[in-house]
């Protein structure tokens, strides 16, 4: 029980612990604590072309370091999130968005988990149905009432 | 066709096309013209970004601005490549790149660095497998780089005579490419 709890503990604490590890060099950082935390935010919405599944935030490339500055540079300038993430997209297109925006290339993709429901939904449905209009086996006839009465009282 | 033999004829369908379109893939990949985890340029269709970059130190060539790309693409199409020495592909497509220059294509150099990785090596390199660039900027914060799109080493882009970019190649261009897709395309846009 104790050990449960040890284990408990330690992992709320790595739980805790997991959005702070982000790479960020305190050196990069921006003097005032409000632009620091926007410039994150927009950190995180921003993919590393180099490791492709990661944040800028989250990769230690070069190139995210990169990006991490210019990013910061824009926000000090003044930029709201939305123009420091237009910046980024009109050098590196749409992928470099970790949320692609939604467009005639995207519909699929952002369309694809409601028609995936909608098709294990119907499947779902026709199998039910499929089982309810299995027909009822005809009654027994006579001969084999009386067959298995028969066996029933050997 | 019954149904029971669309059930079966679907499942032979789908594995049909799935081998034609990994046939594909795979063949391209080794082309060099497909890259799996390649990104699509921002910059095709649109203008050359506006920068100037210093030469390379101790090395006889002059740097390199977006002015110089725009006179030298006005005679003639000319290829702009981001390149270190630290990069294994980029040797992979130098003798390309040297033949090209040799036969006259303007071929202008970037060398790349990134907020963590500088290149002592490049005039080093140069010098042991010759240098096809006319001119060479050297663009130490990474911010040129970022302003065209670039994200890794070698790239490099095809600017029509009216300054446009019209193709660029992440990765190297191998000999295939060069043939395929490279030279066709310079003699379009000449």
């Amino acid at each position: 029980m104790r050990a449960l709890a040890l284990a408990f503990l330690l992992f709320t604490a790595l739980v805790a612990a997991g959005p702070a590890a982000a790479i960020i060099d305190p050196r990069e950082m921006l003097p005032d604590p409000a632009q620091e935390e926007r410039a994150r935010a927009i950190g995180r919405e921003l993919r590393c072309l180099v490791c492709q599944n990661q944040s800028i935030d989250d990769s230690n490339a070069g190139l995210a370091r990169d990006l991490r500055r210019i990013v910061r540079e824009r926000v000090a300038a003044g930029d709201s999130n939305a123009e420091v993430i237009a910046f980024v997209t009109a050098r590196y297109g749409d992928y470099v968005r970790l949320t692609p925006p939604l467009s005639a290339k995207t519909v699929a993709l952002w369309a694809s988990p409601a028609v995936v429901l909608a098709l294990g939904l119907a499947a779902v449905f026709a199998f039910y149905r499929r089982r309810v209009t299995i027909p009822a086996p005809p009654p027994l006839t006579e001969e084999e009432r009386a067959r298995l009465a028969r066996l029933a009282a050997e | 066709m019954t149904r029971r033999q669309v059930m079966f004829a679907l499942p032979a369908l789908a594995t049909l096309a799935a081998a034609g379109g990994f046939y594909a893939m795979l063949s391209g990949m080794r082309r060099g013209s497909f890259d799996p985890r390649g990104v699509p340029s921002a910059l095709i269709g649109r203008p050359v970004p506006t920068f100037a970059l210093d030469p390379l130190p101790n090395w006889n060539r002059p740097g390199l601005s977006s002015r110089d790309i725009l006179e030298a693409s006005a005679v003639r199409p000319v290829l702009v490549n981001f390149w270190a020495s630290w990069c294994l592909p980029c040797l992979v497509e130098h003798p390309q790149l040297m033949r090209l220059a040799a036969e006259g294509v303007p071929v202008f150099g970037i060398n790349y660095h990134t907020g963590t990785q500088t290149d002592p090596g490049a005039t080093a390199w140069l010098r042991r497998h010759g240098d096809p660039f006319s001119r060479i900027g050297i663009d130490l914060t990474g911010r040129v780089a970022v302003d065209w799109g670039v994200y890794g080493v070698p790239e490099t882009y095809a600017i029509d005579r009216r300054g446009i970019v019209r193709w660029r190649m992440a990765g190297p261009i191998t000999p295939e490419i060069e043939a395929e897709q490279l030279r066709p395309l310079l003699a379009r846009l000449a």
